[in-house]
């Protein structure tokens, strides 16, 4: 289907969908290198209007990546719930953002919509929102999700505590897990990524993490991650792997990229479900995601990287997950050029999982080569903490050694908690409070004195 | 004298266990005034590693100092703005540069082995430090083995894959790139070096084996001349390269491994 838009006397044409959506993307360098990008910001915008004219519905009709050729696309189609969608259904892409903002769109009338929204709905929509419009309706979304604590709930705010080493050297791993802990991180997950893929080594990890966790009583969950095969083969030789792991992306070709399919990752799903670790839930999956891995292994179908990274949601929220993480400045400028693209794209991201029901978190982060520093990420963390999103990560110093790029640290963590009243999971801040990690009272104030497991952990390293 | 406002982090003795920026104390709860600023300085420096051009005379006389005659050429990427956010255009010449390689093209019989392709990549800083160096230790490795090279490069905005359309053009067997790595906050003068076998356009990262993170304070320049040395006969004697080769030789896989997608990053 062609579209075109009229304004002032100038007619715009838009080739299909595809086109039409593309075009109405704000500006990112990764639409630029696909070729499918609006040719200027006039082009845009008269996009934009086209879009908001499109009937909701339209969405239904046509799809941006064919039904026959990708199965993320059948998940999208066969899984809607056309139900959920009739409080919509009448309206075109601007007035669903006109609802959206509206005060008839609250928490209970958003989580009810959420599985009759499509993801390229939600993006579509996205691209006509300013920040500020993201970040109201966010706000309003409340995704809760539970493994051994509770993950979402409103006024809080969580963190995963990543102990990155470069050769996965356990004592280094301790190290800036004690770190973590003793700023109060590490209520999401404590989640490594493993230098080594080598299942005897990610086994290794996985007992790591349980012991400490079992031996302190951290009421938080633990995750390698390692590809969702390495942890079905793990769990199969006994490990006790409490989150399965996997990056996913929007399209069968992308995720075919990363060795998945919805088979494998259903697999991944049923056996971390079969291990039954959870205490106060079975949420047991944790995804990763970004704007542009579709387009880096040619696999977008011209579709633009906004809708791609929408789509995988649509994969995620399928295996109901604990988390959802968009690392959104990881991929290089060549996607998102600079701190103005990331931050824009994080709260993108965000706002799109939120409202397809989907527990986003988000890596606030950037690479060195990318036109960005901490002051944009300090920005996009500050949005995002109103937006209320569900976790973010903490790492020491922000500095990553393992992977080599910079994300958001312990004390950036309390810096959000502090300044919006952001307490971590209930569960989890029971445990601070307990063990004087965390003072009582209602501002957030550290302890004073090492707590008595903190010393037994020192003297063992020691 | 007034005590610091800063809180002492009572765990500081673990940082003897890892290079991560842990104990770093706090001012209230937020990161004290000296880590931020080691912070800052430390991506300044990535910074401009990534963005400094690469001083190629100076580079050229050093090259020149070990009995070779660079030439200089250039990508289609016109300057590094462009070069970042355009990786397609690094990975191939500019038209004056594709004319002034013509003359040295060798087809057919004659063929050279080896081409060296020199390439700021993301670090000028790392190919100015490490590339003479390297070469130094890795030249008489190549002469006792009698191979030949092609007329070497230095490339300006230049991608890994610039090297295949380099070898190509001047007709080398097998093709050797010199690249400066994406900058990390603690590691700023990467080297990386990738090996083609048969290179030319439109061969992809699973072609391509890579020794990683050369540096005074990483691997040194003798081990990895050793390694790419093992690894180009190798290639020579098996006529292949990349991930098959990679398979071979298993118990250096930290170190060399088949080409990672070096310009593709994955989710983490």
């Amino acid at each position: 289907m062609e579209f075109t838009h009229s304004v002032r006397g100038k007619s715009y044409r838009f080739g299909d969908l595809r086109a039409l959506l593309a075009k109405a993307s704000p500006a990112r360098s990764g639409d630029y290198l696909a070729g499918i990008a609006a040719a200027d910001d006039t082009e845009r915008a008269a996009a934009q209007m086209a879009l908001a004219d499109l009937p909701l519905k339209v969405f239904l009709q046509e799809q941006v990546v064919p039904y026959e050729d990708d199965e993320v696309t059948r998940l999208i189609v066969d899984d809607h719930d056309a139900k959920a969608f009739a409080a919509v259904s009448h309206l075109t892409v601007g007035d669903f953002r006109n609802w959206l903002l509206s005060d008839e769109a609250d928490e209970a009338a958003l989580t009810a919509l959420a599985p009759g929204l499509t993801p390229e709905m939600a993006a579509a929509v996205s691209k006509i929102m300013r920040v500020q419009d993201l970040v109201l309706v966010s706000r309003k979304c409340r995704v809760v999700t539970k493994f051994r604590n509770t993950i979402g709930l409103a006024g809080r705010m969580s963190t995963r505590l990543q102990p990155n080493h470069p050769t996965d050297d356990p004592v280094g791993i301790a190290a800036s897990m004690i770190d973590g802990l003793m700023f109060g991180n590490g209520d999401a997950v404590i989640g490594i990524n493993p230098a080594s893929d080598s299942i005897p080594a990610v086994i290794a990890l996985v007992n790591m993490l349980d012991e400490a966790i079992s031996r302190y009583e951290i009421p938080t969950q633990s995750c390698v991650l390692t590809h969702v095969t390495t942890s079905v083969e793990a769990i199969n030789r006994g490990a006790p792997v409490d989150l399965v792991f996997q990056s996913i992306a929007g399209t069968e070709a992308a995720n075919k990229s990363f060795g998945v399919s919805l088979d494998i990752l259903r697999e991944g799903y049923e056996a971390g479900l079969s291990l039954q670790r959870g205490t106060i839930g079975d949420n047991v999956m944790y995804f990763e995601t970004g704007q542009g891995s579709a387009l880096s292994a040619y696999a977008h179908h011209g579709v633009d990287q906004q809708t791609c990274e929408a789509r995988a949601y649509a994969v995620a929220r399928k295996f109901k997950p604990l988390l959802v993480n968009t690392v959104v400045g990881f991929i290089g400028p060549e996607y998102l050029y600079n701190g103005k693209q990331i931050i824009r794209a994080g709260l993108e991201d965000h706002f799109c999982g939120k409202v397809l029901g989907v527990p986003m978190g988000c890596d606030v982060c950037y690479t060195n080569h990318a036109e960005a520093d901490q002051d944009d990420m300090d920005v996009l963390l500050t949005m995002l903490a109103v937006a209320g999103l569900n976790f973010v990560m903490g790492i020491p110093g922000s500095d990553d050694i393992m992977l080599n790029y910079q994300t958001t640290s312990f004390h950036d963590a309390l810096y959000a908690r502090k300044i919006l009243g952001l307490r971590p999971a209930p569960e989890f801040e029971d445990w601070l409070l307990r063990t004087g990690i965390f003072q009582p009272g209602p501002q957030l104030r550290l302890g004073d004195a090492l707590p008595k497991p903190i010393q037994h952990a020192l003297a063992q390293l020691a | 004298m007034k005590d610091s406002p800063v809180i002492p982090s009572a765990w500081r003795q673990l940082r003897q266990h890892t290079q991560a920026r842990i104990g770093l104390g706090r001012a209230g709860t937020s990161l004290p005034t000296s880590a931020h600023l080691d912070f800052q300085f430390d991506h300044a420096r990535a910074r401009d590693a990534v963005h400094r051009a690469l001083r190629a005379d100076a580079l050229a006389e050093g090259i020149k100092s070990l009995g070779l005659d660079p030439i200089a050429v250039h990508s289609a990427a016109p300057d590094r703005a462009a070069y970042l956010q355009r990786p397609d255009l690094g990975r191939r010449l500019d038209g004056a540069s594709r004319q002034a390689l013509e003359p040295f093209a060798s087809p057919g019989e004659g063929r050279p082995d080896v081409a060296l392709v020199i390439v700021d990549g993301l670090s000028a800083f790392a190919v100015e430090q490490n590339a003479v160096p390297f070469l130094d230790l890795l030249l008489p490795r190549l002469d006792s083995a009698g191979l030949t090279l092609a007329r070497t490069t230095i490339a300006m905005q230049g991608r890994v894959a610039l090297g295949d359309e380099i070898g190509e053009l001047l007709g080398a067997s097998l093709v050797v790139v010199l690249i400066g790595e994406r900058p990390g906050l603690s590691s700023p003068d990467s080297l990386g070096v990738y090996m083609t076998f048969e290179p030319r356009i439109g061969r992809t990262d699973a072609d391509r084996n890579c020794i990683s993170n050369i540096r005074p304070q990483g691997l040194s320049y003798d081990v990895a001349a050793s390694k790419l040395f093992y690894l180009i006969q190798e290639s020579r004697r098996r006529r292949i390269s990349g991930v098959s080769l990679k398979d071979e030789t298993g118990n250096d896989g930290a170190v060399i491994t088949a080409a990672a997608s070096p310009e593709r990053l994955d989710h983490k």
